[in-house]
Order: C-alpha cells, then structure tokens, then sequence
C-alpha cells in the first residue's frame, strides 16, 4: 500500500473555504450576563459529538459484562425489595397503600439524580485525556453524564409502568391521564437542577478532589430529607411548621411528589397524598432551578479557562 | 490566498501557578504558609505572531520553552493569562493521538467517536470510514477492543482519524514520528499533501531535520519568549549555537600511555575556525603525548552531527598508513577537502589506539564546528547538481 494510493478526502471546493470567515478570536470574553446564549449555541453544535460521548458513556459502562443493562435496573430493584421488606413489613409502614409503587415512584427519580451528580462530578476529572488536549466546549462532559443517566431513568420508568400495570390489576386504579403534564414537568425541574449542581460540582472537583467524595456524603442525606421511602404527612406531623417549610424547599420533593400523583393512582385521595400545590411548586423551582443553571453555567465558564492546566 | 492571516497572536502572555497541596486537609493545615507552597511561572512572554495562510510553521526550542503551551492557546485549550489569539477557518489540533480513545471500545468505535471529538459529522465519518480503515492498513482489527491493539496499532489507527478531519489549520505536537518506517513516510507524505493543498500547518518538534524540510518559516522559543523568527536555516542555526555548550566527554580519568590534547578545526589557510562554508576544505588537528615510546598505535577521527549519527569516520589502520613509533609529542591531522555535507552543526570525536584493543585516549565530541549554507535546499549531502532545462 503506498501513500499515493489513499486519496484526500473529497472536499466541496478546493481551496481552504474558512479563509472567507473574518479574524475570530479564540475563547473570546464573553460578558458574565449575555455568555450563557453563546454556550447554549455552541452545545448545540457539538450536539452530534455529545450523542456520541452519551453512546460511550453507556457503551463503556457495562462493556465486557454479561447482563449488560441488568445491572442498572438490578440496583433500584433490589433496594425497592429491601425497603419494601424492611420498612413496608417490619416497621409497619405498610399503611401507605401499594407501598411497593409508592416506594418506587421516589426511587425512580432519586436514582436519576444521585446517578447524575455522581457522574457528572467527575466527569472532567476522568476525562483530563481529552480536555488537555482537545477543544470543545466543556460543558459536553457534564451533560453527557446527564445523558446517559437519563436513558437508565428511561429503563426504569418502564418498570414503573409495569409495576403500575399489575398493580392496577388488582386495584382497578389508574394513572389519570390528564396528570400526565406533572410527571413530565417535574422530570424538567430534577434535569435543571441536577444539570446546574453537577456543572458547579464538576467545576469544583477539579480543583479540590474532595468534592467527589463529598457529594456521596450529602446525596445519602439528601435522600433521607426527600420523602421517598416514608410519608410526608409523618414529617408535616412532627416538624415544627417553619422547619416544615424549609424541608418542602427541597427540590426535590415537588419531584417525587408529582411522580407520586400520577404513577400511584392508589393514593389518590388518602390521607398520605401530598395535600399542597404540586403545579405551583414545580412551576417555583422551574423559575429557580433555571436562575441557578444560568449561574451554574457561568461559574463553569469562569473556571474551564484553567481545567487544562490544573488536571 | 498567500498573505492573508489565518492565525494572529497578539502580546500572548501564559502564567502558571503551581499548587503544590491538593486536598481539603492539606490546605486547611497549611493555609498559613498556603503563600510558600504556590509558585507562579511564566510559560509564554509577550509573544507576537501572525501566521498567514498556507504556511508551515515550525516551532522549537528546548524542553519546558513553551512551545507546546502556545499550540495549545492557539488551539483553545487554554486560554492565555493576557493578550489573545484570532483565527479563522475549521482547526485540527493533533496534540496527542488517540487522546479520546477509550480501550474497551473497539476500533470501529473509537473512529467514530474520536471523528466526532476531532469535528467530523456522522456522515461525513461514514464516506470516509473506509479511507480511514485503509490508510491505518489495520483492517482485520477493527472490530477488536483497542485494549488488545499494539501501541503501533493504536496510534496508526489514531493517526489515520486525525489526518482525514480536512482542517484549514493543523496543529501538530510531535505526532509525527509514529509507527513503522514505512508507515511515517505515508504520514510525511499526507502532510506534504496538506500543504499543497495551500492549508496553514503549525508544527512543535524536536526534530531541527523536519523542521528543516517541512517549514517555510522557524520560530525558536526559550523560556516563553520568541528568540528568532524567520527562515528554518536561521532558527536552527541560531538553536544548535544555543545548544553547543555541551561538555565532551572524556573517556575517564586514568593516566593515557598517548594522551590527545589541543583538538583544533583549521580552514585550507590553516586558520583556526569553527564556522565553515559548505564544501569548505576543513582540517582536523590534534596533539598526542606519549609518556614512553610507542610503537604500535594508530589515530582516529569521527565525524557525527547534531542527532550523533556518525557521518563518517576513519582511522590510520582503515587508511593503510603507516604510523611511525611515538615518543614525545606529534600532531596529527586529517584534512578532509570539500567537505561535502550540509548545513548544520557536527562533532568531531579523537581517539588514539593500538591497531587492537582498547583504546589509549578517546574523547568523544572534543570539538564542534558549525557548516553553514546560503542557500536553503534542504538534505543531508550538500551536493552541488549542474541544471540544464532544455
């Protein structure tokens, strides 16, 4: 095989087109206010590029394994079997009618959260390979964790549906399919926010590692202060009503709970239902949950000057 | 197209704190004295450069001078501590082969991963898939786990995505030097393609040959600063002065029965020089001291260049010359008429020895002595062809 025998690639014109462009500058400064409008057209460019980092991610984490997928439904299934078993059965939570789903509802969407900043946490540091030595923009790396979490989550909202299947078999309760929108809004505000947290996160580890290691410590707080696998009307009944408030601040409890309205049509009505405004409370954190990205962004677009040096 | 910037660097400044600390802890406990435990240091000083289109640039300099940290701030990995870069056009920078390659996929998707990471659309990856595949000449791997690849086949691989992403400018960092010889030349060869093609190559090596045959213009950097720049005989020249000041290296310390002293370069006149122009008559000379009278003993003479190849070398045994016994003190000298070889800078190693066994003196690079060339063809012979067009 010689040289002369593989041809340059066929171009549309035969001199170097770009020479029309003006003089850009790279990395330009970009006004603190205005930069985040130029990211989000910029992300969209590479979009094909972060389908590809999304395809890796999942390709890559189950390579060489012989059930592959199973495994990430194996986790939220095993820890519904448990909480199902240990706090439905032995504590005697079981009033909470088809605790199993209720428990699942939570689980669903706090799995997606805690996958999402885990990942994204880390993202840059375990790809320092390419950030040092290829340009494209930053951002690609968090929300291609945000991603490939969100194709797991796609997973194991059809063991919801499943799960909902056979328990209205024997209930005769179906999801309200005029509730649908909550559902999809609530996914909209955990997706926000966790893009903004893991952003900021990502930024942060790759100057202080510790942060990595951190946010384990807070995700298994934070699931302890989201109502997923106990009711909220325990909480509502013992916390003094100010502290009450500030638990319902959590972002994601408006989540869990408009998961909750519609995947568990069996609590419809019961006194373990969440009584307040679920539209009105994701509709607040949506306002939020953008502010923050907006400045999440920023932040990130501050420090990427120096992820290459400092990895 | 020629005189049109493509890349213009203005007052580009590059400063590095190093940390030395990482952990929470450490910097809680030392936060005291966290001022001693930062050092700041300048990669890139006040650099000032535009590059037109259709060039090859050619950056050098020693290790640490900054060169590969101004490819990278041309290429948006970093971005400079003041000034800044402009460009235009699509831009390729291969600062490392394979950088986005992952080991547990195979090769087939790692070429459509690392396209899209270089900024090649899917379909784009499909037309040229098969060219890729064959230029890389790994076909009956490419579907195997690049984990399992040779590191020549990774890079082959690597070198055959990066080299079709059709940029208007490329940067190259020291990549060129991969695989088997065959395959290095098919790599010389694609990127003499580009620069036919009129496209603008920005190119960091250690290799002064390459620069030499490659580039049109030379920058030489030292610790940030652009020292030279203009042609690649200029810059090279002006880098091996830098760089002569290395120590010979003597054999070791013991008494010689001969002993070499005084090691001198001399021009036809018998001048002492150490610059001569190509095709020069050049002389070496050397003093040797006998403690007691020799009899069987012969001298040698090596000529090497700057990468120590040996360019030639002899000796009074090779020569069938017959050597006289030795008592006192001799010069020798070898005087080589029409020195043929090209610009650059060469070093000369003496030794004196039996016609067998080890040798009574050597030292190796005793000397250099710089050949210089007006003109600008490039090789290793400087050979002076007759041209007739008819």
């Amino acid at each position: 095989m010689t040289a002369a025998g593989t041809k340059l690639p066929e171009r549309a014109s035969a001199g170097p087109d770009g020479l029309e462009q003006p003089l850009a500058r790279v990395n330009a400064p970009r006004s603190f206010f205005r930069g985040f409008g130029d990211t989000v057209g910029e992300v969209w460019q590479y979009r094909e590029l972060l389908g590809n980092l999304i395809r890796k991610e999942l390709k890559v984490k189950y390579k060489d394994s012989a059930l592959g997928f199973v495994w990430s439904l194996l986790l939220p299934l095993v820890q519904l079997g448990v909480y199902w078993l240990v706090i439905g059965k032995f504590l005697g939570a079981g009033a909470i009618p088809t605790y199993g789903v209720y428990i699942f509802c939570g689980l669903a969407v706090w799995t997606l959260f805690s996958e999402i900043l885990s990942t994204a946490t880390t993202s840059i540091v375990f790809n320092a390979g390419l950030v040092k030595k290829v340009y494209f923009p930053r951002e690609l790396f968090p929300l291609a964790a945000v991603g490939a979490a969100v194709v797991n989550f796609i997973f194991q909202l059809v063991i919801l549906l499943v799960a909902d299947v056979i328990a209205g078999l024997s209930s005769h309760q179906w999801p309200n399919l005029s509730r649908l929108p909550m559902p999809i809004l609530g996914l909209v505000v955990l997706v926000v926010f966790a893009t903004a947290l893991g952003l900021l996160l990502a930024a942060a580890n790759v100057y202080l590692r510790d942060v990595q290691h951190l946010i384990t410590v807070v995700l298994m707080l934070w699931f302890w202060v989201t109502p997923i696998i106990y009711n909220v009307r325990r909480v509502s009944g013992t916390l003094p009503s100010a502290l009450y408030s500030l638990y319902l601040m959590n972002p994601m409890a408006p989540v869990v709970f408009s998961f909750q309205k519609f995947f568990w049509p069996q609590g419809e009505g019961t006194e373990y239902e969440f009584a307040g405004n679920i539209y009105g409370r994701l509709g607040v954190m949506l306002v939020v949950g953008l502010a923050f990205l907006w400045l999440a962004q920023r932040i990130f677009a501050k420090a990427q000057g120096n992820f290459a040096q400092e990895l | 197209m020629t005189g049109t910037p493509v890349i213009r660097i203005s007052d580009v400044s590059k400063k590095f704190v190093i940390r030395k600390d990482k952990s929470l802890k450490e910097r809680l406990v030392n936060a005291r004295r966290s001022r001693a435990n930062v050092e700041e240091f300048w990669a890139l000083r006040h650099v000032d450069l535009e590059v037109d289109a259709g060039h090859t640039l050619g950056l050098i300099g020693g290790n640490g001078s900054g060169k590969s940290t101004l490819l990278k701030i041309i290429g948006g990995i970093l971005t400079p501590s003041d000034g800044y870069v402009e460009r235009r056009g699509r831009l390729a920078a291969l600062l490392e082969l394979g950088a986005g390659f992952h080991g547990d996929l195979t090769g087939r998707e790692n070429v459509y991963l690392n396209a899209s990471i270089l900024g090649l659309s899917r379909a784009q990856t499909d037309q040229y898939f098969g060219s890729i595949v064959d230029f890389s000449g790994i076909e009956p791997f490419i579907d195997t786990q690049v984990k399992f690849y040779s590191s020549g086949m990774y890079v082959r691989l690597a070198f055959a995505v990066a080299i079709h992403v059709d940029p208007e400018i490329l940067l190259v960092d020291e990549v060129l030097a991969v695989g088997d010889e065959p395959f290095q030349r098919k790599c010389l060869d694609r990127i003499k393609q580009f620069q036919q093609d009129g496209r603008t190559i920005i190119l960091v090596t250690h290799s002064l040959e390459q620069v030499r045959q490659m580039c049109d213009r030379v920058v030489l950097l030292e610790s940030g600063s652009v020292v030279v720049d203009g042609s690649p005989a200029e810059a090279v020249r002006h880098f091996r002065e830098v760089n002569s000041e290395q120590d010979h290296v003597e054999q070791d310390a013991r008494r010689h029965l001969l002993t070499i002293s005084n090691p001198r370069t001399v021009d036809a006149a018998g001048n002492r020089l150490t610059a001569y122009p190509v095709g020069a008559s050049v002389g070496v000379e050397f003093d040797v001291n006998a403690e007691s009278p020799v009899t069987d003993w012969a001298a040698g003479v090596a000529l090497t260049d700057a990468s120590g190849l040996l360019i030639y070398g002899t000796n009074t045994v090779l020569q069938n010359i017959a050597v006289a016994p030795i008592s006192g003190a001799r010069t020798v000298r070898f005087r080589f008429d029409q020195l043929p070889v090209a610009e650059g800078q060469y070093f000369v190693t003496l030794a004196v020895h039996p016609k067998t066994g080890p040798d009574y003196h050597r030292i190796d690079r005793a000397m250099s002595f710089q050949v210089e060339n007006s003109a600008n063809d490039p090789g290793v012979l400087a050979l002076s062809p007759k041209i007739e067009i008819e």
